[in-house]
């Protein structure tokens, strides 16, 4: 590895439209030739705006106002639009955040890996399917040859991210830049990714600048850890020294808020209550659906379920994506039948209690969902939103409602102020907070959370999830944790189901799964989890 | 354990923004040529209210010393037609006929159409009854209802109204029945479900006041349609009937001399354009408007 700076980035500066305050101050970072960095920071860092002026793609009227981008002795800030053009795809190339938009879906894929070695300047058509067929292989999709003729829909979250990875290979660029590259897909899937995209890039010898919300993602992955914080980098280490010594406040806050393997459980002990019914006994539920389309072919979404959460404990519901964890959750909720099997709050069953009996029943479950931008309606005010149950269950007069709204805010560590507010004047974490409130309203006995911290950021995960224990051991409350991180399960939950295509494979208290799991797909997912090599 | 005291990151851009109300204007502001088809359509509005005292003659009054004068005359500004009649106050009260008629037929596409949308896309088993229906209207010339409703009633200014909202309102129950289906999706519609809501509370609390912005700018791209529909109408003498003025009767009379005295044909096609380039780019302007996801650096 030669020491010669690959990338130099020297006192940028972005600005978007006539905004006095520059989007990124003064950043500087230098890349060697065949040197993996990562840059972590969370959402508003500006972390993509680096890789956006660096491409000469800044959004909208985002522009640099100084500094000096080289690559190799190539200025790119102030290029023309031409060379830019030959530098994009051929010198640099982008592995971009969300496989499923990014990839044309009127467009078989192979075709759309062949534009791009079209563009490298390869002619004649046995020559290109050749080389797509090589790079799809490269890049881990298997039966290239005939996927190649598929379209993005018939391919999975993964593999549609693998063919962006042999997309941005095409070219053989010298510098790879992977924005989130992972961020939309479940840990073991991840994992597999990961290691693929380390091993192309260490065989070809290619610089890689990895973006990652994730710490332990980029510890796992690359040599050296850029910190960014509100446009500024505020410390640079390698994954060694930014885990186990960090310098800057942000940073070592970051690192212990970061949810890991040996994360040490913050439940308060006494909250357990062994002794009486639990709250909720979910038995044999199953839950099939007819697949559209496809005459009496049926997809069995939960396959005889069965677990229980005891009074005031926590119980987490583990799975990737189409495990069935949601499905139980809703049918929980009352929101959705049970093909059979029953699942009983108190002894009670929603969905077969009807009218006075069922309003009673929904009073005492209530729901957190994972999108704080999807779950409050943005026409109504804050108020509006905490007091919709209490107006809906006709709970005390308009006075009334108004104290109760206070107390719910101040319970939720939100300023009373923020009443009179709209959804969209909030951030991420103060939204979920909302939810929560509204969820309170109530006064439920179980909290159903359906990734309820998945969206935010870790720091905000982090308070939000001491508020959720908090509010656990002064209030008694039972929650149905569903999740598909492990890692915040360590920290907050009694129990652990673990969920795979429908069935439960493992069933057990938290210290059982973590240190003793049975199954060979717990293993998986524990193995999965970034940043465990690195845990103290 | 303590409460947070961390305080946690806030985009500066959102605490700004203030009130919905603010936000709207802010965004119309910075869109010139909304700006411009607002100010277009509010001159246009007030021309038609303010007519008995703008118009220097009656719509009807008839001078038949001085047909076919040319714009620029004295006394008449945009000239007169075959029967001397003043063209200017004639467009002036046209438009207000033409506006009515289609404040009419918008007003009849939303009432209508919006329950039965909201209704389809809620209850779906209900669905089929309604997305039935409404291709059978559509699939129904607008121009056989209103020759329907002319052979039983009588051409007049409502039943154009009428043949003009009816054929408006399968796609108002389109538009209202997409956003309802998507707007049930959504999370927070499920969180009220969860509190028992019934489907009734949801429609009002949640969808229709999610839907506004939909259902309002529909209505701005109904309204061209419907001033264009009732010119048509009038024309074919199946609406409104002369002498009283409107933009179509006017078209109408002036096709005979069309060779003679064009501007009598001009004006009157000039002012339908106008109205309809102004409901256009203010309909637009709006939708950006009324767009939450739409307020970042505006």
């Amino acid at each position: 590895m030669d020491q010669v700076a690959h990338l130099a980035i020297r006192g940028l500066e972005v600005r978007f439209g006539d905004n006095p305050e520059p989007v990124l101050h003064g950043v500087d970072l230098e890349l060697r030739r065949g040197e993996r960095v990562a840059i972590v920071g969370q959402s508003g860092s500006g972390k993509s705006t680096i890789i956006g002026a660096i491409l000469g793609l800044l959004p909208g009227d985002g522009r640099v106002t100084a500094g000096s981008i080289m690559l190799g002795s190539q200025e790119l800030v102030g290029a023309a639009e031409k060379t830019l053009r030959g530098i994009r795809g051929a010198r640099i190339g982008l592995v971009p955040q969300d496989p499923s938009s990014n990839l044309n879906p009127a467009m078989k894929v192979g075709a759309q890996i062949a534009d791009a070695l079209h563009a490298h300047g390869i002619r004649g058509r046995a020559e290109i399917a050749r080389r797509v067929t090589a790079l799809m292989t490269e890049a881990g999709i298997p039966d290239a040859a005939r996927r190649s003729g598929q379209f993005p829909h018939e391919f999975s979250g993964g593999m549609r991210q693998r063919v962006l990875i042999a997309i941005a290979l095409a070219r053989e660029p010298e510098l790879l830049i992977a924005d989130e590259p992972t961020s939309a897909l479940d840990v073991t899937v991840q994992r597999q990714i990961l290691n693929h995209l380390q091993t192309l890039v260490e065989s070809r010898g290619t610089s890689l600048l990895f973006i990652t919300h994730d710490l332990g993602v980029a510890a796992d992955r690359t040599d050296r850890i850029i910190v960014m914080l509100d446009g500024r980098i505020v410390e640079v280490g390698t994954p060694e020294e930014i885990l186990g010594n960090p310098q800057h406040e942000y940073t070592r806050r970051l690192v212990a808020a970061a949810p890991t393997v040996t994360s040490t459980p913050r439940l308060p002990a006494e909250s357990r209550d062994a002794q009486s019914e639990p709250i909720l006994i979910v038995k044999d539920l199953v839950k099939e659906f007819k697949i559209r389309g496809q005459r009496g072919s049926i997809l069995r979404a939960v396959n005889t379920v069965s677990f229980e959460i005891a009074r005031g404990s926590t119980t987490a519901v583990v799975g990737e994506s189409g495990s069935g964890k949601t499905t139980v959750a809703r049918i929980i909720l009352g929101l959705e039948e049970a093909t059979s099997g029953t699942a009983l709050v108190d002894g009670l069953s929603i969905t077969a209690s009807r009218g006075a009996a069922r309003h009673a029943l929904r009073r005492r479950v209530q729901p957190v969902f994972q999108d704080p931008y999807g779950s409050l309606d943005p026409t109504s005010s804050i108020e509006r939103l905490i007091d919709e149950p209490l107006r809906i269950f006709r709970v005390g007069d308009r006075a009334a409602r108004r104290v109760r709204v206070a107390e719910l805010l101040d319970a939720v560590a939100l300023p009373r102020a923020i009443a009179q507010r709209r959804p969209n004047e909030l951030s991420g974490g103060q939204r979920q907070r909302v939810a929560i409130a509204r969820a309170l309203a109530l006064d439920p006995e179980l909290l159903i959370l359906d990734e309820a911290v998945s969206a935010l950021d870790v720091l905000v995960q982090d308070q939000i999830l001491t508020l959720l224990m908090d509010l656990q051991s002064r209030l008694g409350l039972s929650y149905l944790f569903i999740t598909h991180d492990l890692a915040v399960v360590r920290q907050i939950a009694n129990n652990v189901v673990v969920m795979r295509q429908g069935t439960v494979v493992e069933n057990d208290t938290v210290d059982e799964v973590f240190l003793a799991p049975r199954a060979e797909y717990t293993r998986d997912l524990l193995g999965a989890i970034p940043g465990a090599a690195f845990a103290r | 354990m303590a409460l947070i005291t961390t305080t946690e990151p806030t985009f500066k851009a959102d605490v700004e923004l203030g009130s919905a109300r603010g936000r709207i204007w802010r965004s119309l502001r910075h869109n010139p040529l909304g700006l411009a088809g607002g100010v277009l359509l509010a001159i246009v509005v007030l021309v038609a209210i303010l007519a008995p005292l703008i118009a220097p003659h009656g719509p009807t009054e008839v001078n038949f010393a001085a047909p076919f004068q040319s714009p620029g005359t004295v006394g008449y500004i945009l000239g007169t037609d075959d029967l001397g009649r003043d063209i200017f106050s004639r467009l002036i009260f046209g438009v207000q006929v033409s506006l009515q008629v289609g404040l009419l037929s918008v007003a009849l596409a939303v009432i209508v159409g919006t329950p039965l949308g909201l209704i389809a896309g809620y209850w779906r088993w209900l669905d089929g009854i309604i997305s039935r229906l409404t291709d059978v209207t559509l699939a129904f010339p607008f121009i056989i209802i209103a020759v329907g409703l002319a052979a039983i009633n009588g051409p007049s200014l409502g039943n154009a109204a009428l043949a003009l909202g009816i054929a408006q309102v399968p796609t108002m129950i389109r538009v209202v029945r997409g956003e309802t289906l998507r707007l049930r999706e959504t999370d927070f519609v499920l969180a009220a479900k969860a509190m028992d809501a019934s489907g009734l509370s949801i429609i009002f609390t949640h969808i229709l006041p999610n839907a506004g912005s939909a259902i309002i700018v529909q209505a701005t791209v109904i309204m061209p349609v419907a001033v264009i529909g009732e010119a048509l109408l009038s024309f074919l003498g199946l609406g409104i009937q002369p002498p009283t003025a409107s933009l179509g009767i006017m078209l109408s009379d002036a096709q005979q001399y069309i060779s003679r005295s064009p501007t009598a044909a001009i004006f009157p096609g000039i002012m339908i354009a106008a109205i309809c380039l102004g409901f256009n780019l203010f309909g637009d302007a709006l939708r950006d408007a009324l767009d939450p996801t739409n307020t970042r650096r505006k």
